[in-house]
């Protein structure tokens, strides 16, 4: 099934791309959105009752997704798919229409593809992971709810899918992060996960709402267009709805100050930290603003100051707060939030290709590195590189690929290097001079901390307890798949090369309704390549300096200490202080001192005028009726009866009083109102 | 067939009440049994509604002739969500019943005179009628509230009562004023609305007007800040009581401003819609954070519906196609979430005996379906997209947005704070190590408590998903309204952008 939308772009009308409509597999693409609640549903339904406890539905649900995925993957490489399904749920008066379905083109595809690739690898890992834990079932639902949940997101036609996925996520995370909820600190850090995105998700529904009253459409591809076509309806809101966009984004995607959810997201077990630092939850705000990328190319460019600015704090700042963090999966979590700020820097300066490949190698390194995190602790028992040590001798398996996963998010060789290359080059270009060096230096940075890590981890000698062994198979294999991409996803994108008949990842990307009008570098800049590359290196020496020479005698390697800064980082720049604190002030002294006007001073005036109305009343009964009313009050005292007589059924003499007082006072009102006003 | 929906519970109360008092045992099922009809009644009326903006299966008998009574009853896209949601809720609540051992044949004959009342004022196409039923729910209402609520159910029903009588005489009033205005103008007496609406009114008597009707269903919504007595009423009501009190009772309020207030006096409502729009967004506001430092778990649930409802008096005010939608399915959406956490909290009650959060901690552990079920209707209530209460908001923000852009923002901005308490509320019962000795031999919902939960739970999935099985239906009717507003004021309302319909149009295409 196709929209208009869809046909303009198939021939070519915008974009000189001309791609095919994808067939069957496209028209039935859908599946893959729907495939993993059914497993939810089946999982809570039968889990208890299997092996693995609804492992296997859950990971057999994936399997059958990725099929779609590359059949769709491998079509779009050789030729272009671009397709859009729909279905109306709703509408307003005549006008705005709510519909959900599936958009397939070169983004989503990559996205589909990323999702259930990694996610399949993730999950079966848990396979093993989980086994012995509790609730494994629930574990299995959760955790499909949250693959599904990215997958609408994803497949999203138009602004409102992405809404419902977008929360989805953030309920599926909620539910994995508080997953051990009988420790109240998981479950706060649940909420703060939540009520984070939450704030942000403000300005993502502003912007649906501003944009889609605007336009009089949620339809991606109907604002990619007005964007393109420069419609003036859209471009009086662009720069807010932009604005707004971004705000939601920065929730999701981690941006500094919103960044403070992750790292204490790691209270999930780790395979949920894996697919949530990968493919689904914080590759959101990134995916928005890719999938929204012609409204700032074409419209909101002001906006992108803004993103420029928050991308480089985030990439640098939140990065340095990883040199000092302790427990192993906070590492890797500022790690990601740093690198979440460099693909968001990428794509405000224009490099739609640079900032989505960029999350593509990084899902794979990254929930590499994570699952070998996994494998460490599901060995020592601890989070804690204090309580680690020497690894490499007994988890060689997980030592090699970690150094994999490692190596490529330093941007040294493999596949991070290419992207991140890319990344800096898109901001020489754009002659982003100050920006371009933060990153650098952010890149020596991440560097650093990363060979911090490693050191701390696998060198050195053993300080925990018990007796460290490498993984079971069902832990080590994963890595080892995760870690062929880790290696190699960086040479989909290389300038000037490209994969005989499938061409290479820019290729891919622009299979879209509009062109991105995105830069990409012809050939390879090896000057800025080199400097990379060197700061990459300097940043392992330097942690090698400082964190190995002692590795195998002295016990308290990690006595490094930047006087003001590293006590600065550890206070995490006092950032989550100040949430904490707001939360805490709402929830303690403003609440209670609303509750206190509502009690002592809405009450004693409700009451006060009560009484007042009571006065009167019984004043008027007392008075006029004792009187003797005229004509006028006959008749309408007459209507009043048939209320006022079913009032008086009352037994007690208080309520009795009321009921006359009430009969009474209507009758003064009528008076007022017949006579008087009118 | 329409006065059947009424007549079918008043049989119903009187059959119980004539099944001999020895017979405690039959009471309840038996009512159960009887509120299902109107249900099925109700079901049918649904099936066969056309989404046209007039009012479908009209039925008018004269009443009492000399000052134009009449017995009036129809249905339309506002009334029928409302009269749909009453007969699914009154089965529910009375098979949810169970722990009332007391008086139990009045308890079931008050709550189906009580639905009789409900489903009556919502019919009633008459303002005399309308009336009638409004006062006429009162009784049962008090009686449920004083009879079979928890300790301080004297004050609490005397409160509701005052509050709801001192609101009920402003509309009274201001019917017969109305009523009045229209013998003198047009020289024959009625109280249908459809004549009234044609009334012509001076400038300040339809504001006076204006202010005695939105006073009188202000206090019903209610309104920020003529609010408080809900909290009282709710807290002390048995189960079956809050349910309805939340679904139904409060829904008199945002539908009477939706039916009348708008239609009669449209120039005051669209003079009015600031003031009106800014004391909802107080109440959205006022009730959330008031609703964090609650002890109680129903008080937090009551202010929570303070919150909600100021969604729907803003959507109503907007005075937008968007907003009216989204403020009758949001009559509708808080209904079935509000009444499932009031069942949620009446059944732990039953186990456990008190109401209060400290008491609990770590339920998760010994009752993972109960807190299933309550963690899904919270995510409901908080306004999670994919479930009912997302549409309604979003719709009233939406439409909200044209016309009191500052106040949509504003609401939107307190839907975090929902996430606030709710989430917190949820952390103290339901998670931790169960620590309390009492806590950790409760039992888990038993299948008859899930059945009574499962439909709800359905149709918060089904509103959420496809929002055009009401959507549909509501449309005309509030169209229909735009359209009388639009034709008696200046106001002119805001259409959005066609950018959309230009470019899909023809929409799919093999």
């Amino acid at each position: 099934m196709l929209t208009r939308l869809a046909i303009i772009a198939q021939e070519g009308e915008h974009n000189e791309i001309l791609a095919g409509d994808g067939g069957w597999w496209a028209d039935t693409a859908g599946i893959m959105l729907i495939l993993p609640f059914v497993a939810f549903l089946l999982i809570l339904a039968f889990g208890k009752k299997l092996k693995h406890k609804g492992g296997e539905i859950a990971v057999a649900a994936l399997a059958i997704n990725l099929v779609w995925a590359t059949v769709l993957l491998l079509m779009n490489a050789s030729g272009g798919v671009l397709d859009q399904t729909t279905f109306e749920i709703g509408r307003i008066g005549s006008g705005l229409v709510f519909e959900l379905g599936w958009v397939v083109d070169g983004l989503s595809i990559l996205m589909f593809f990323l999702v259930n690739f990694v996610g399949l690898i993730v999950f079966v890992y848990a396979l093993g992971y989980m086994k012995g834990d509790v609730r494994v079932d629930w574990f299995f639902a959760a955790f499909s709810l949250f693959a599904g949940a990215m997958l609408v997101l994803v497949g999203a036609p138009n602004l409102i899918q992405l809404i419902i996925g977008w929360e989805g996520v953030g309920l599926a995370s909620y539910l994995l992060i508080g997953f051990y909820w009988e420790d109240i600190a998981n479950v706060k850090a649940g909420n703060k996960a939540f009520l984070t995105n939450k704030v942000a998700d403000v300005g993502l529904i502003l912007g649906a709402i501003l944009v889609g009253v605007s336009i009089g459409s949620w339809d991606f591809g109907a604002i990619d267009f007005a964007a393109f076509e420069g419609a003036p309806e859209l471009a009086a809101v662009a720069s807010v709805g932009g604005l707004l966009f971004f705000f939601g984004a920065m929730g999701k995607s981690a941006q500094f100050p919103f960044h403070i959810w992750l790292p204490d997201a790691m209270a999930g077990p780790t395979p949920v930290s894996a697919l949530m630092h990968a493919a689904t939850m914080v590759t959101a705000g990134i995916y928005l603003m890719a999938r929204m990328f012609p409204l700032f190319e074409y419209m909101a460019s002001n906006v992108r100051i803004v993103m420029i600015v928050i991308g480089t704090a985030t990439l640098f700042g939140v990065g340095l707060l990883a040199i000092v963090a302790d427990d192993i999966k906070k590492v890797l979590a500022y790690s990601t939030v740093s690198q979440l700020g460099y693909m968001m820097t990428a794509i405000a300066a224009g490099g739609y290709t640079a900032g989505m490949f960029h999350l593509f190698t990084h899902a794979s390194f990254k929930a590499l590195l994570f699952l070998c995190a996994g494998s460490v602790i599901h060995s020592v028992h601890s989070n804690n590189m204090s309580d680690m040590g020497g690894l490499r001798k007994f988890m060689p398996t997980t030592f090699w690929t970690w150094v994999v996963g490692a190596l490529a998010l330093s941007g040294i060789g493999l596949s991070g290097f290419w992207s991140k290359d890319e990344i800096l080059a898109t901001m020489g270009e754009r002659g982003l001079d100050i920006v371009l060096w933060i990153s650098i230096t952010g890149a020596f940075v991440t560097a650093f901390y990363m060979a911090r890590a490693t050191f701390l981890t696998f060198f050195g000698t053993y300080k925990g307890d018990g007796k460290p062994h490498e993984s079971s198979r069902i832990l080590t294999v994963p890595l080892v798949i995760l870690a062929v991409p880790a290696v190699f996803a960086g040479f989909l994108n290389i300038p000037g090369l490209s994969l005989p008949r499938l061409g290479n990842y820019t290729e891919w990307l622009a299979v879209r309704l509009v062109p991105m009008g995105d830069p990409h570098a012809e050939a390879i800049n090896f000057g800025l390549a080199a400097i990379g590359l060197g700061a990459a290196i300097l940043g392992v020496v330097i942690g090698w300096l400082i964190y190995y020479p002692d590795a195998e005698t002295q016990l308290e390697r990690d006595s490094f200490e930047i006087p003001v800064l590293f006590p600065l980082l550890r206070k995490k720049y006092y950032i989550d202080d100040l949430a904490l604190g707001i939360v805490a002030i709402i929830k303690g002294p403003l609440a209670r001192f609303v509750d206190w006007t509502n009690t002592y001073i809405l009450d004693l005036i409700v009451n006060g005028v009560a009484g007042l109305v009571k006065g009167v009343g019984v004043f008027v009964y007392d008075t006029i009726d004792q009187r003797g009313v005229d004509g006028v009050f006959n008749g309408l005292s007459a209507a009043v009866d048939g209320a006022g007589s079913v009032v008086r059924k009352w037994q007690s003499g208080r309520v009795q009083q009321y009921a006359a007082a009430f009969v009474a006072g209507a009758l003064i009102l009528v008076v007022l109102f017949v006579f008087v006003l009118i | 067939m329409l006065t059947w929906l009424i007549a079918l519970p008043v049989i119903g109360a009187a059959i119980v009440a004539l099944v001999p008092g020895r017979l405690k045992e039959l009471h309840l099922p038996l009512g159960v049994a009887l509120a299902v009809l109107p249900l099925a009644l109700a079901g049918y009326v649904f099936w066969v509604f056309e989404p046209i903006a007039e009012y479908q299966f009209v039925q008018e008998a004269v009443w009492y002739e000399p000052w134009g009574i009449s017995w009036s009853l129809g249905i339309d896209g506002v009334s029928m969500p409302m009269v749909l949601l009453t007969a699914i809720l009154v089965p529910i609540a009375l098979a949810a019943s169970t722990s009332i051992t007391r008086r139990t044949k009045e308890f079931v004959v008050y709550t189906l005179l009580l639905e009789a009342g409900m489903i009556g004022v919502f019919l009633a196409l008459d303002l005399f009628l309308f009336f009638v039923f409004f006062e006429a729910i009162l009784i049962p209402m008090y009686f449920i509230i004083g009879i079979w609520g928890s300790d301080r159910r004297i004050y609490a029903a005397m409160k509701f009562f005052i509050f709801t009588a001192f609101g009920s005489a402003l509309l009274l009033a201001g019917i017969i004023a109305l009523a009045v205005t229209y013998a003198d103008q047009f020289g024959s007496a009625s109280f249908a609305l459809s004549d009234l609406m044609n009334v012509q009114l001076s400038t300040s008597a339809e504001r006076w007007l204006f202010v005695a009707f939105a006073l009188a269903f202000a206090i019903k919504v209610p309104l920020f800040p003529v609010h408080t007595w809900l909290p009282d009423a709710h807290t002390e009501a048995p189960t079956a009581g809050s349910v309805l009190l939340a679904a139904v009772l409060l829904k008199l309020g945002t539908y009477g401003l939706l039916r009348f207030n708008l239609s009669l006096f449209p120039e005051a409502s669209v003079d009015a819609a600031w003031i009106m729009g800014t004391l909802a967004v107080i109440g959205i506001i006022y009730g959330a954070v008031v609703a964090i430092v609650q002890p109680d778990l129903k008080r937090l649930i009551a202010y929570s519906s303070v919150s909600h409802l100021g969604f729907i008096v803003l959507g109503t005010f907007a005075l937008t196609s968007g907003s009216l939608q989204g403020a009758v399915i949001q009559n509708v959406n808080h209904g079935l979430v509000t009444g499932a956490l009031f069942l949620l909290v009446g059944m732990i009650y039953e186990r456990r005996h008190t109401k209060q959060i400290s008491e609990f901690g770590g339920l998760q552990k010994v009752m993972p379906v109960f807190a299933g079920f309550f963690l899904f209707m919270i995510f409901a209530s908080i306004g999670l997209p994919g479930l009912n209460g997302f549409v309604g908001e979003f719709l009233i923000l939406v439409g909200s947005y044209s016309t009191l852009p500052a106040l949509a923002i504003v609401a939107a901005i307190g839907v975090v704070l929902a996430a606030i308490y709710m989430l917190w509320a949820y952390e103290r019962v339901f998670t931790g190590v169960p620590d309390k000795e009492e806590n950790i031999a409760l039992s888990d919902l038993s299948i008859r408590e899930i059945s009574l939960l499962a439909p709800l739970a359905i149709l918060v999935l089904v509103i959420g998903l496809y929002p055009n099985v009401l959507l549909d239906k509501i449309a005309p009717s509030t169209e229909a309204l735009l359209d009388h507003i639009e034709e008696q004021t200046e106001f002119v309302i805001p259409e959005p952008g066609r950018l959309g319909d230009v470019l899909v149009a023809g929409g799919d295409h093999e």
